[in-house]
């Protein structure tokens, strides 16, 4: 018996959106399968993990704020991956943002208080952001000058920026008055993200968010270069055809992704965090890829696909605690889902044939 | 053994009875009967999309029909696979060589022979039939060294090591000098002789003629005739094929020639990769209202040409590509088409046009740079939908609107519409890359009458192309491309196809002016 993958002719439009939609409810099954042979109640860890985080309004915003980083990246991420370029590093362009950011709340704790501070916080965000960019055109110059694959620079560039972040945090940046913890002083106010609203959770970081999913939509279906992005990734010959320069590409979207990471990243710091720590991520660069892929590489999609993650991963929170189920469960089931998503692709685009007829 | 030329009489070899063959909504075969006898040349005619190559994929156990039967010397078989297909007898000689560049032909022989077959005897045996057919292989050469004239005798070979009583041969000449093409007919003679017997899928009418006994002619998936084409006119044929008289395309004399449009100049370029080629010394003049051909067999060359006009790969010195006399050598493909040019590559999905993208993202592809569809940042999404449909409309693209994926057009129609998105511009110069290859016999009569049109209308064009009868039917001069050096061109009306021939196939100029 033979397996082939035969080539639909046409692709059909309903099956392309279901698709996702039917990955994300077999990884749901397959998860509950492994929450069984734990000797747990699926049904209880379904609750857990998807229903329970949306009944109440604290819990909401922290799928939303939880949500902010992986779309922001995802959508950075969904430019590259169009392109066929695969950016594996976002996690260290997220890193090195929030370290650049960072550095410059650090530094400017204790101002006088007659001193001009309105600048520091939009400082802090373009430090983040360049940083980003800046890490990211390592790979990007080393695949267009050298032709090196992105895929391993940028992912071992990711290991570097953690150690980089640890060095900061445990050295230069660390507070002398702490106790010798590991860690900053905490940033002024002004250094801080403001609160959406007063007393909640939500901060500017998720309209940074929104922002980028409308520029995303706009930039790949209206202009010349998100034209160029989806091209490349479709007819790469017919990218030079059309007169689009390779390296060009590349610069770009490794800028755009990288950028959008650090502006993660220093929110992440500026924001939730407050201060330089060892680590300021809990995988949200790598969680954003399957984001990206969940979403389709489309920027709404991304959105969905962004708070469908963050509700997992705040649901695993709670698992923890309810169920005493592992995080590394969590990480398992958004692997076996990215898995179910790239399955799903698979069969939208092909038609699976068995042939059963031996070799003469 | 049945005579040749009596090869109707007694049971067929094979029966083809009522195939049908649905692809979803889409009936590419409604019904097909054909019978092939041994020792018969057989013809399988009809345009593309006619359904020809689905009847033989289906022969050959690549594809299941539908519905209908086929029999073997009278029994009935069904083929899961060409392995099965092969073990039956039939053997299959395709268009496209599925050969491995690195290995020996030996080596490439051996990878299809039934497993457990031994492998000594092995150049022996290729030997024999290299000597029994006329097939001269040395079985030791790497294959990217060779012609494609030499890596089909190597598919040829392949074929016949397993003995096949009916051997299809599909578009075998579309690669081949006319010289090489002579020595497959006499291989094809020793076949017939032995009693085998040949299906032969050719657009070449004249070849057909000259080789084959009998004809079937398909239309829509439908047997619309059957002929001994020895009694037909090329004409004639080609009218049973499209159901209508094919209009015969039109070249006025040129009456004017203008000056020079498109200049190369000592245009030399090393070959991009290692199985490429490198461009020699390249020179030639396209005037305005002239159509220039370049003729060759494939893989000469004129990729990396087409690559170096069109700006796609830049040539070394400025000077070495000219437009209207403004040195653009150092441009690329987008200033040379604001210069006036425009191209249309070989390759239609993937090149030409991204086949997952609709028809009006297609038009924006070539287009942006030169107004209507796309500004410096955004795209003009409402000027690229009218572009796409007025090109649709204007040339008669059989498509289903602006917002048909590329892929979901016939070749002939998007080669259609590809070429009228470059003539709508009316550019100066056009270059183009086998323009009609795979496309059906109306659509690229009218292709071929767009051509001529634009360069009595002042602009310069450029065809390169396999095809000698296209290009002795609109080219008003022809130089030969040959392992990445250019002929000097010849007046159309003073040359022959032989000495055309003889050049295509590396004789210099020298010799091929001494033989007259």
């Amino acid at each position: 018996m033979r397996i082939d993958l035969e080539a639909r002719g046409t692709r059909s439009r309903t099956l392309e959106v279901a698709a996702p939609l039917i990955a994300l409810a077999v990884a749901i099954l397959i998860g509950g399968i492994v929450v069984a042979l734990l000797g747990k109640s699926p049904a209880q860890a379904f609750h857990v993990y998807f229903i329970a985080p949306l009944s109440e309004v604290w819990s909401l915003q922290e799928v939303a704020v939880k949500a902010a980083p992986l779309v922001l990246i995802a959508i950075g991420l969904s430019f590259c991956f169009r392109a066929n370029l695969w950016n594996i590093g976002a996690e260290g362009q997220f890193v090195m943002g929030g370290l650049a950011g960072g550095a410059i709340g650090v530094a400017t704790h204790g101002m006088s208080p007659d001193a001009q501070t309105f600048w520091i916080l939009p400082a802090m965000l373009a430090a983040g952001t360049l940083a980003g960019i800046a890490y990211a055109m390592i790979p990007a110059l080393l695949r267009a000058k050298l032709g090196v694959s992105e895929i391993l620079t940028s992912l071992m560039l990711v290991y570097l920026a953690e150690r980089t972040l640890d060095y900061f945090a445990r050295g230069p940046l660390r507070d002398p008055k702490g106790f010798n913890f590991p860690q900053s002083v905490m940033f002024d106010d002004v250094a801080r993200l403001p609160f959406l609203m007063e007393g909640e959770r939500l901060h500017v970081g998720v309209l940074f968010a929104l922002i980028a999913v409308a520029i995303g939509v706009v930039v790949l279906g209206r202009t010349l270069f998100g034209f160029d992005v989806r091209l490349v990734g479709s007819a790469p010959k017919a990218a030079r055809f059309a007169g689009f320069s390779d390296a060009r590409l590349t610069y770009a979207a490794f800028a755009i992704s990288g950028g959008a990471a650090g502006l993660a990243g220093i929110c992440e710091v500026a924001g939730q965090i407050g201060q330089i720590q060892p680590i300021i991520s809990p995988g949200y660069g790598f969680t954003a890829i399957i984001v990206a892929f969940l979403g389709r590489l489309q920027p709404i999609g991304i959105l969905l696909a962004g708070l469908i993650l963050s509700l997992s991963t705040i649901g695993g929170e709670g698992a923890q605690i309810s169920m005493k189920l592992p995080l590394d469960m969590t990480r398992a089931f958004q692997g076996i889902l990215l898995m179910c998503v790239l399955a799903a692709d698979v069969f939208t685009r092909y038609r699976v044939r068995l042939s059963f007829g031996s070799r003469a | 053994m049945p005579e040749p030329q009596s090869p109707s009489a007694g049971a067929p070899l094979v029966s083809m009875r009522g195939i049908v063959k649905r692809f979803g909504a889409f009936t590419a075969n409604a019904g097909i009967d054909l019978d092939i006898h041994a020792g018969e040349a057989h013809a399988l005619l009809g345009e593309n999309g006619a359904g020809k190559s689905t009847l033989v994929k289906i022969l050959y156990g690549l594809l299941e029909p539908s519905e209908g039967q086929i029999l073997f010397q009278g029994a009935p078989v069904r083929f899961a696979n060409p392995e099965a297909a092969r073990a039956t007898g039939i053997g299959m000689v395709f268009q496209h060589f599925s050969l491995f560049d690195n290995l020996s032909v030996a080596e490439n022989i051996a990878l299809v022979l039934p497993r457990g077959e031994s492998l000594r005897n092995l150049s022996q045996r290729i030997d024999d039939i290299a000597q029994r057919y006329g097939l001269r292989l040395d079985p030791e050469r790497p294959v990217w060294t060779l012609s494609a004239g030499e890596r089909q005798r190597i598919e040829i070979a392949r074929c016949l090591m397993q003995d096949p009583k009916l051997i299809v041969l599909d578009e075998p000449t579309s690669v081949l000098t006319p010289q090489e093409a002579e020595a497959l007919f006499a291989t094809l003679d020793v076949l017939k002789r032995e009693g085998r017997a040949i299906l032969y899928i050719s657009h070449r009418l004249e070849e057909v003629r000259r080789l084959c006994d009998r004809a079937t002619v398909l239309r829509a998936g439908r047997v619309v005739g059957a002929c001994d084409p020895r009694a037909e006119t090329a004409r004639s044929l080609a009218a049973m094929m499209v159901g209508t008289h094919v209009v015969e395309v039109r070249a006025s004399a040129v009456e004017d020639v203008g000056p020079e449009r498109l200049g190369l100049n000592h245009l030399s370029l090393p070959s991009p990769d290692l199985h490429g080629v490198t461009l020699h010394d390249l020179s030639l003049h396209v005037r305005a209202g002239e159509v220039f051909g370049i003729a060759g067999i494939a893989g000469n060359g004129q990729d990396e040409l087409f690559a170096a006009i069109s700006g796609e790969r830049l040539a070394g010195a400025s000077d070495a590509v000219r437009l209207d006399g403004t040195c653009v050598g150092r441009q690329g493909i987008t200033a040379r088409r604001q210069f006036g040019a425009a191209f249309v590559p070989e390759e239609r999905n993937g090149h030409a046009a991204a086949p997952d993208f609709s028809l009006m993202e297609n038009a924006i592809l070539s287009r942006h740079a030169t107004g209507g569809v796309a500004g410096r940042a955004f795209l003009d999404l409402a000027g690229a939908r009218s572009l796409a449909s007025d090109i649709i409309q204007r040339f008669d693209v059989r498509a289903g609107g602006p917002d048909a994926p590329a892929r979901t057009l016939s070749g002939g129609n998007l080669q259609k519409f590809l070429v009228g998105r470059e003539i709508s511009r009316s550019p100066s110069v056009l270059v183009l890359n086998q323009p009609t290859w795979g496309v059906d016999a109306s659509a690229a009569a009218a292709i071929r009458q767009l051509l001529i049109d634009l360069s009595r209308a002042g602009s310069a064009v450029l065809v390169i192309s396999q095809d000698l009868d296209e290009l002795f039917e609109i080219s008003d001069r022809i130089a030969v491309i040959h392992d990445g050096f250019l002929s000097e061109p010849r007046d159309t009306r003073s040359t022959t196809r032989e000495e055309i021939g003889l050049l295509m196939g590396g004789a210099s100029m020298a010799d091929v002016t001494h033989a007259h």
